[in-house]
């Protein structure tokens, strides 16, 4: 049976992890390499590295760190953050990263999905999708640029609208973080990705609010997604992957030991 | 040992060259073929379409090499698709070496791309499968298949079996990615080192 996936996310910039990390009381802070060895260790099914500086500051970045991570990872891994075309992707994975995740530059340049897709596949073509709940409005707007608070910005479209459009444009994966609950660990929000999984035909993966055990127990029953990601509760130990997978299964969910 | 990945251009030949990396042995990557035929094992990667990976290995002229191999023979992902006589990704003819067809997975409604780590069932006692068992896992992204048939070494269940590992005489495939599917992924490829015909 396709088990659920659990997936870190690592913040990179300059080629380091550039949030404090806390991993089993070895504090580690800074080197790519080992630390996302340690993830594939640890029972981690797939990573996602995030360029958090990529998009919102127009430099040329360089992705060398993912050949080393491609030397000593055997699992799969997504590039996120500054994959602006064709040849931007094409580096990446050539690199050794098996997809490529685009978010902002996809919003300024929806064509690029299709490209991607056909120059690609679509299986290599993550979209990333940043969610925010507008309480005035009661609907869920997307929001661009998130990397950097100053230049983050509203766009045009609401979610479910956005979800549609990049369906269409051949997009393999989405990965959907809802920006309310970014970081502040009450849960992932199920209700928003519910409404999104019943117009999503590809697999959908959960990001933003993670903080407990049961938060995924409930993300995968309530929501159907089919991958959870997190940052902060694996980065600062809260959680580990291992008592998580030996939870996850315990109540009932697919998962690999 | 001479391992030789066949160069198709296709995306993932870094993460096939590292995996053997970690296994001790250091491939070639060519596309030429007479390094290819001197090769004591082959390695034939592959991730895109079925129709434009036909197409650069009939650019490179490999189509002939590729046929008359005497040595062990693998494919990846869509590297074991090729191995079959044709692909409906496309309606491609392909290499033709081990009979059968690539075809629409038939998900039952289910999710596709089939896209994670699922298990194999139906394991054959061939030495590339030496080890295995209905509880490993195996990383697969992939949305045709080919089915169950006398040369399937084991299956896949996701809406419907298809075959994870193909095999006739010399050559054989995986539809999964052994060189993203941690250490389970890592004994196949070290099974085929192994592999004595």
């Amino acid at each position: 049976m396709l088990a659920k996936r659990l997936i870190p996310c690592l913040d990179v910039r300059d080629g380091k992890v550039v949030k404090g990390v806390q991993f089993r009381n070895h504090e580690i802070i800074g080197d790519i390499v080992p630390l996302a060895q340690r993830y594939a260790e640890a029972g981690a099914d797939e990573l996602v590295f995030y360029d958090i500086t990529a998009s919102s500051d127009g430099r040329v970045v360089d992705k060398s760190w993912v050949r080393r991570i491609a030397e000593v990872i055997d699992i799969p891994f997504c590039v996120a953050g500054g994959i602006k075309t064709i040849a931007d992707a094409g580096k990446i994975l050539e690199m050794g990263a098996d997809k490529i995740s685009v978010n902002s530059p996809a919003l300024a340049r929806p064509e690029l999905i299709n490209e991607l897709n056909h120059n690609f596949g679509q299986q290599c073509v993550v979209v990333g999708i940043d969610s925010f709940f507008d309480v005035v409005s009661g609907q869920y707007q997307v929001y661009q640029f998130t990397g950097d608070e100053s230049r983050t910005q509203k766009t045009q479209w609401l979610s479910r609208d956005w979800v549609a459009e990049v369906l269409s444009r051949g997009a393999g994966e989405i990965v959907l973080n809802c920006m309310n609950q970014d970081g502040v660990r009450q849960g992932y929000d199920i209700a928003q990705l519910r409404s999104i999984r019943d117009i999503c035909t590809v697999p959908l993966i959960a990001s933003g609010g993670a903080g407990t055990m049961q938060h995924f127990t409930d993300v995968f029953e309530k929501a159907d997604v089919d991958g959870a990601l997190a940052a902060s509760v694996f980065h600062k130990g809260i959680i580990e992957i291992a008592a998580l997978k030996a939870k996850l299964i315990a109540d009932g969910i697919s998962i690999r030991p | 040992m001479q391992l030789v990945i066949v160069d198709t251009g296709c995306a993932n030949i870094s993460s096939v060259y590292f995996a053997f990396k970690r296994l001790g042995v250091d491939a070639t990557i060519s596309r030429e073929a007479k390094r290819i035929k001197a090769a004591d094992k082959v390695l034939l990667p592959g991730v895109g379409t079925a129709h434009n990976a036909m197409a650069k290995l009939q650019q490179a002229e490999l189509i002939d090499t590729l046929q008359s191999l005497q040595q062990p023979l693998l494919g990846i992902c869509l590297g074991m698709q090729l191995l079959t006589g044709h692909s409906m990704e496309g309606d491609v003819p392909c290499l033709n070496l081990i009979p059968g067809e690539v075809l629409p997975m038939q998900s039952a409604g289910l999710r596709l791309p089939h896209m994670g780590w699922n298990t194999l069932k139906n394991i054959s006692n061939h030495a590339l499968m030496r080890g295995f068992n209905e509880t490993d896992y195996m990383y697969f992204v992939h949305s045709f298949a080919v089915a169950s048939s006398q040369y399937s070494l084991a299956l896949c269940h996701y809406g419907s079996d298809f075959a994870a590992v193909i095999g006739k005489d010399n050559v054989a495939g995986a539809q999964f990615h052994p060189e993203r599917s941690g250490k389970t992924g890592a004994r196949l490829l070290q099974n085929f080192l192994e592999w004595r015909l």
